[in-house]
């Protein structure tokens, strides 16, 4: 028997599930897309996991990370529920030596995080613009009918990069398209479209921030060698790209799910059967007050097991109560 | 004639003290809320700053209710707020509600025509009733904060999560059911001595954050998310720069007497802001100093989206991050009711700053301190 520690990271674009074993050696790691169907992913994910493994393993602790962590956290069980931002630094951490700088792009969210003798020390995430993300390169390679895949390579070919405004995905978009109208070629388009995003990333996130090496460039959109090419120029510096920089998030769960276990914590991980439940989510609107919220309840095989959503809590509270009347 | 005023956290409930001392019918607007919002966001200019869109919906929630006329205050300061009731009056009438507004402007030497607004707003042309309604009314309010303070302290260190806040919560729905200052005050030292006798726990190890911002979004806890209960709840004990009685003390006796308490405040912003930018820039920026200086472990900037006087402090702030070598962290909050990215950014915040006090335990440990 392998003891294991499993790591869940549910995003807004990915699903990322990684299994570890003692020696921090990854066992398995899986990558799927979220499809706006959290619930479904993270059981895929398991099925996935599951159907991968040969040996006969005890996982020992669970974390979940990303938007969807507390979802994924009723659902599986899991004993450390933790931020993206902790997550990735964490891992990071743990791969590459005394980093000093995470950039960090993933689908929705981009972030910055800093670190000092070993702490994270300052950390930025976008705000109010999703201009250098993720789902912005996605859209403008779509719209070019070019594989996301051959996006970043198509702009190691360019000779001469061509300016795009890069301060917000609308305008960035529009001046694109004119660009294109006057006749530059597509890997020019696509070098200045990642020189922008990376313009706008380190006048957004890095502004007034110290960047000191080594630098690690992690998340979806690391695998873009365009973009990590455009960073080193601007930069100055190298960029280490870690070998498993789209699944850092899940991975940090498992390190954080490790020391959890290494303080002689039980887990709380339900198994891999939770892959033959089926869930159901019911949506209820409390009319009580003004704020009508949203309470979200997730039902396992029928039986209530988590609500959320109330600004009050009056409903969240009443899990408990309800789970040992109906039990 | 039925009053109504805007919310800004607990300033209503001294407005309700004063104008009941002075017997002025008035109505409270309801507890902020996503339809105080959407009412609000439909009526204002899009590109206005969010606490101009608040209020406009507590107004017409208020007149809803009855309201026939609008009690505000302005302030001299050069921001958007200068123009607050100017400008709300002309949305309401753009809207369809005729109403009379009174504004209560910190008197520049026009003393007459302040206090022509004071006798029509209370009914009364008795000075000496009105500066002991208004005195009421400012205990009153000092007394609110005071207990919210008490909240600040109590609730990362309750042994049972949510006790604090049941007895907070239930004392703002009980005080708009009893009328005047007796009644009110004893109301407050109730829910204090409830609040006093909650159990703590002895273990928790609780770290400080100073938070500090636009006046109206760090005191209106709707608009800030909650801010104090989410950290509180992270085991966080805050400090906030502005306060609804202080700014009424700052702004309405000591102001136009030339005096101000806020000199140390802006003898620590001194270095990094020599004169008043608008708003409380100024504030924001000493208020972060003096946080640090006082061994708080971070410091939260929250202001609503567009706001000038903070993006200059927004500037300023992290040459004084690197100068006291303390964590800041700036939200900046919108029409958006959304709460998950709100709460990564605090959670991880929280972690940051605990796992660098437990360095520094260790270090100092390490170096035989």
């Amino acid at each position: 028997m392998k003891n294991c520690y499993l790591g869940i990271d549910v995003g807004s674009v990915s699903t990322n599930v990684v299994l570890m074993d003692d020696n921090k050696k990854i066992i398995s790691k899986i990558y799927i897309r979220t499809n706006g169907k959290p619930i479904d992913a993270v059981q895929r994910g398991l099925r996935e996991v599951k159907s991968q493994i040969k040996e006969d393993i005890n996982v020992k602790a669970v974390g979940t990370t990303g938007s969807g962590r507390h979802l994924a956290s009723t659902i599986i069980g899991s004993d450390v529920v933790k931020n993206e931002i902790t997550a990735h630094g964490i891992a990071a951490l743990n791969f590459v030596d005394g980093v000093r700088t995470i950039l960090e792009i993933g689908g929705q969210d981009s972030k910055i995080i800093l670190l000092k003798d070993g702490i994270i020390n300052d950390f930025a995430m976008n705000t109010v613009c999703a201009a250098g993300t993720g789902s912005f390169l996605d859209r403008q390679a779509a719209r070019m009918e070019i594989d996301i895949k051959d996006f970043g390579g198509l702009a190691l070919e360019s000779k001469n990069s061509v300016r795009i405004a890069g301060r917000c995905a609308v305008f960035a978009e529009s001046d694109m398209i004119h660009k294109q109208q006057l006749g530059h070629n597509q890997e020019d388009i696509i070098k200045g479209l990642c020189d922008a995003m990376v313009r706008n990333y380190l006048n957004n996130l890095a502004k007034g921030k110290e960047i000191a090496g080594p630098v690690v460039f992690q998340g979806g959109v690391a695998a873009n060698v365009g973009i990590k090419k455009s960073f080193e120029e601007a930069l100055g510096t190298q960029i280490f790209v870690p070998p498993h920089y789209d699944v850092m998030g899940a991975l940090g769960c498992c390190l954080l799910a490790k020391e959890h276990a290494a303080k002689g914590n039980k887990t709380k991980f339900q198994g891999f059967d939770i892959i033959n439940s089926g869930y159901d989510v019911k949506g209820i609107e409390c009319c009580d007050c003004a704020n009508m919220c949203e309470v979200i309840e997730i039902l396992r095989d029928g039986q209530l097991t988590a609500r959320w959503g109330d600004k009050c809590g009056k409903w969240s509270d009443l899990v408990k109560s309800d789970i040992e009347r109906l039990a | 004639m039925k009053v109504t005023f805007p919310h800004m956290g607990n300033q209503y409930v001294g407005t309700k003290v004063l104008l009941e001392e002075l017997g002025v019918d008035i109505i409270i607007p309801p507890k902020c809320s996503k339809d105080t919002l959407n009412t609000g966001v439909k009526y204002s200019p899009e590109s206005i700053c969010l606490p101009l869109k608040v209020n406009i919906g507590n107004y017409i929630e208020s007149i809803n209710m009855g309201a026939d006329t609008i009690a505000i205050t302005g302030s001299c300061g050069p921001c958007r707020f200068g123009y607050y009731s100017v400008l709300q009056k002309e949305l309401l009438k753009e809207a369809g509600y005729d109403i009379d507004v009174i504004l209560l402007d910190p008197p520049q030497g026009d003393y007459k025509l302040f206090f022509e607004r004071i006798f029509k707003l209370t009914g009364t042309k008795n000075p000496y009733r009105i500066i002991k309604a208004l005195k009421k009314a400012y205990n009153v309010l000092k007394a609110v904060d005071d207990l919210e303070d008490m909240t600040y302290y109590k609730r990362p260190r309750e042994k049972v999560k949510g006790s604090v806040d049941k007895y907070y919560d239930t004392f703002h729905k009980d005080v708009r059911m009893v009328y005047g200052y007796k009644a009110v005050s004893k109301l407050i030292q109730e829910t204090k001595e409830r609040i006093l006798s909650v159990e703590e726990d002895p273990n928790r190890d609780v770290i400080k954050i100073g938070i500090v911002g636009e006046i109206y979004t760090i005191i209106e806890p709707f608009v800030s998310l909650d801010i104090e209960k989410k950290l509180g709840n992270l085991g966080v004990e805050i400090d906030k720069s502005l306060k609804v009685s202080r700014w009424l003390n700052e702004h309405l006796f000591m102001h136009p007497l030339g005096l101000s308490t806020e000199k140390e405040t802006w003898e620590s912003a001194e270095p990094y802001l020599k004169t008043m930018v608008g708003g409380h820039a100024r504030e924001t920026i000493g208020y972060a100093v003096r946080f640090a200086k006082s061994n708080f472990d971070g410091i939260i900037q929250v202001y609503p989206l567009g706001c000038m006087p903070e993006i200059v402090a927004q500037s300023i702030l992290p040459t004084v991050e690197k100068d006291y070598n303390i964590p800041y962290l700036c939200l900046i909050v919108d029409e958006m009711t959304g709460e998950a990215g709100y709460m990564t950014r605090l959670e991880a915040f929280v972690d940051l700053l605990r796992r660098r006090k437990e360095t520094f335990k260790g270090e100092k440990l390490l170096s035989g301190y």
